[in-house]
């Protein structure tokens, strides 16, 4: 009994030594602001900051000399500005983002013109064809941005099979983004009001305009329209800045197929219209 | 014993319905559409306008670089539209639309249908014949035939394979081809020999065509250093590395080209568009097309001028049923299912296969409950759960260790599987991830 107490009691004490002297020896020097700055931020280790987990963004905000083009999407400002004074440096305010989906094909704008029953999964549809509908631009509804996003903020609606985006939890970390095989989703200014073109499709005018009701047709028309050359027209699809948008709403009423949206704070995804009837 | 490959494999139900019908000339469509982009590699460059006029085999589009393929007309007429138009999958894709006039052919091509032995071309102009008639692989896969008869320097073909395996059920163009072109299809075999300097041939054909083993073993006594190769039965022995390792018993390395066994493998139907090419002077315009389906009026081998609109074609085998519920371009096993009827046939349609209500639908998924079929069919000796996870959690470095690269998608693994797990469906979608991190980890 007695020896293997002693026994057990010099093993720990040579351990313990053991440890000590490594711990000394190879003790590596660190600054101390990375714990503490990790300690604010919220540990969700989303990687939306760009950065590989929490650990890695602190270590790089106190690397950075500026504080400009660094952002905890989880935290927001206010994380930025706890940050802020542990390391001597200002918090720049960047405006909060929000993720918006660029499509409105519902299967009442959208026909489908075919089923599919392969794997669940938007990347797989938009590796073997256009979708169920005639659209090659258009939401394949198979919901890999719901899956991709950690915090739960998307749902795919049962009704129209487009992603609804809950304004509350999404924090704009963009991995419904990066999820998406057709690029339908944007990182946008998260304003009361958001005016976007809900429409991603690159076709000449008719074609998109045949597999969708509520298509671009990119007859420039908003463009034209915009009081401050907000909008501009690439391949047949046009693109609303939010950085100079005044949400005139001007476009919004000119749009001859509707494509132009307004998401507003108590009407987030106007996308839906709370139909009991399934229609795909 | 007959030979066969000897990892994997699977013999799904023949359903060669359309096995004892003739190839039967279908009329000329009104209007043709032809895609740019209906062979492997770089999409051809148009080289008309709208307003043109062009004849049976006129150039339209030109090869966009070496790994790219000529595109000819196939009827006569004026070009009405060059555009972009949806493909079979509802793509949209730049395609040549020409209206037909009539049915003037190039002065240049030989229509006589004597058989021509005498190869006076050299090597070198063979080559350059194939790839000025835009020959690609008519198997199904539309691989630039010219590319594949010039390999890398470093290795050097000693023998010539002749796929006419036809290992996907249903199908029987290639059957109906050998039955009726079998000297045509010889030469084309003697030319393609003299044109990688090789002396010995095999032509492979599944046991379940025994009438075209028999003809063509007779025939091929005239033609010497061509042999004959009877094959068991099984998918996917028409995979170029299943073909190889059947006949020449050689296993084709995980990455490398599969004349690394100095084999070269091509298609029976694209020897005999090299034969018409060779000696007749005649690009590719039209080929066999199975449609075939049991509800299916007139079901048969039909040769068309390619570009022919889906729909029209399957109104000559009698239209579709009422109670279609899928239209497939190609085999079951490998063919894709179509949901767009007026895009045009391609090069490397060998089929249409239409399926009823009751054959049309894949099964409830259930959980996979390891019991390893799929790894016991798979021809490459891979495993296909471990694969279709990984890439299902994108964990792609991993499947890339595990040779998700060498997948050949045949399809046995799903075809296989008790759980009716959507086994390829993921399989492919990692594969085409680790290809393009593999390309670009070799441009940084």
């Amino acid at each position: 009994m007695i020896t293997a107490i002693i026994i057990l009691s010099i093993i720990g004490l040579v351990s313990a030594s053991l440890l000590y002297i490594i711990s000394r020896k190879f003790h590596v020097e660190e600054d101390p602001r990375i714990d503490e700055i990790e300690s604010i931020l919220p540990g969700a280790n989303c990687g939306g900051c760009g950065y590989a987990g929490c650990r890695n963004f602190a270590e790089q905000c106190v690397k950075a000399t500026s504080l400009d083009s660094l952002l905890c999407p989880v935290g927001g400002n206010e994380v930025m500005k706890k940050i802020a004074p542990v390391l001597g440096l200002e918090a720049v305010e960047q405006a909060p983002r929000i993720a918006v989906v660029r499509c409105n094909g519902t299967c009442e704008n959208r026909p489908c013109t075919s089923h599919y029953e392969g794997a669940h999964s938007c990347a797989v549809v938009a590796a073997l064809y256009t979708g169920e509908s005639n659209c090659n631009y258009g939401c394949l509804g198979e919901g890999d941005c719901a899956a991709a996003c950690d915090f739960g903020g998307i749902t795919m609606d049962p009704v129209t099979r487009l992603p609804r985006i809950n304004p509350d939890i999404c924090i704009a970390c963009g991995s419904c983004v990066k999820a998406c095989p057709r690029n339908i989703i944007e990182l946008r200014r998260k304003q009361e009001t958001r005016i976007y073109v809900a429409c991603n499709n690159k076709d000449k005018g008719a074609i998109a305009r045949k597999a969708c009701s509520v298509a671009c047709i990119g007859c420039g028309k908003c463009a034209k329209n915009c009081p401050n050359g907000a909008i501009t027209l690439t391949d047949n699809l046009a693109y609303i800045d939010d950085s100079l948008c005044l949400l005139c709403k001007e476009c919004v009423e000119g749009c001859p197929t509707h494509a132009i949206r307004i998401d507003t704070i108590d009407n987030p995804s106007v996308l839906t219209e709370e139909k009991e009837s399934a229609l795909c | 014993m007959l030979k066969t490959f000897r990892i994997g494999g699977i013999h799904p139900k023949e359903n060669k319905l359309t096995a004892q019908c003739p190839v039967t000339m279908v009329d000329i469509p009104r209007q043709v559409s032809l895609m740019l982009n209906q062979h492997i590699g770089a999409p051809a460059k148009c080289i008309v306008k709208k307003g043109d006029l062009v004849k049976v085999g006129t150039l339209v589009a030109e090869a966009g670089g070496f790994v790219s393929a000529n595109i000819h007309s196939p009827v006569s007429g004026t070009v009405s539209k060059v555009d972009q138009a949806a493909n079979a999958f509802g793509v949209c894709t730049p395609t040549i639309v020409i209206d037909t006039n009539g049915d003037e052919w190039e002065e240049s091509i030989d229509r006589s249908t004597e058989l021509n032995e005498t190869i006076e071309l050299s090597p070198e102009e063979i080559i350059q014949k194939i790839t000025q008639s835009g020959i690609v692989g008519l198997g199904g896969a539309t691989f630039p035939t010219h590319v594949k008869l010039m390999p890398p320097k470093e290795f050097k073909p000693t023998v010539l394979i002749i796929n006419a395996t036809e290992c996907e059920p249903y199908l029987t163009d290639d059957h109906a081809l050998m039955l009726e072109s079998p000297e045509q299809i010889l030469v084309g075999c003697r030319i393609l020999m003299k044109s990688i300097g090789v002396n010995h041939a095999y032509i492979g054909i599944e046991n379940n065509k025994k009438d075209a083993i028999a003809l063509l073993e007779q025939m091929a006594k005239k033609y010497p250093g061509i042999e004959i190769v009877a094959l068991r039965t099984r998918y996917p022995q028409g995979g170029e590395k299943q073909l190889i390792d059947a006949i020449l018993h050689k296993q084709v390395a995980n990455g490398a080209l599969p004349v690394s066994t100095g084999a070269i493998v091509q298609n029976v139907g694209t020897a005999f568009a090299v034969y018409e090419a060779v000696q007749k002077n005649k690009p590719l315009v039209d080929r066999i097309v199975t449609v075939t389906g049991d509800g299916i009026a007139r079901p048969g081998n039909y040769r068309v001028r390619l570009g022919m609109p889906i729909r029209e074609l399957i109104e000559v085998a009698g239209g579709l049923p009422s109670d279609t519920s899928k239209v497939i371009l190609g085999g079951p096993m490998m063919g894709k299912a179509i949901s767009n009827l007026d895009a045009p046939i391609p090069k490397g349609c060998s089929g249409i296969l239409i399926l009823n209500e009751g054959h049309a639908h894949r099964g409830t998924p259930s959980p996979c409950i390891r019991c390893g079929k799929c790894v016991s069919v798979c021809p490459m000796g891979l495993e296909p759960y471990l694969l279709a996870k990984l890439s299902e959690n994108h964990l792609f470095e991993k499947a890339e260790k595990e040779s998700i690269t060498a997948c050949l998608e045949c399809g046995c693994c799903a075809y296989s599987c008790p759980s009716n797990r959507p086994i390829l469906d993921y399989i492919r979608i990692g594969k085409n991830a680790v290809n393009q991190i593999i390309r670009s980890r070799k441009q940084s």
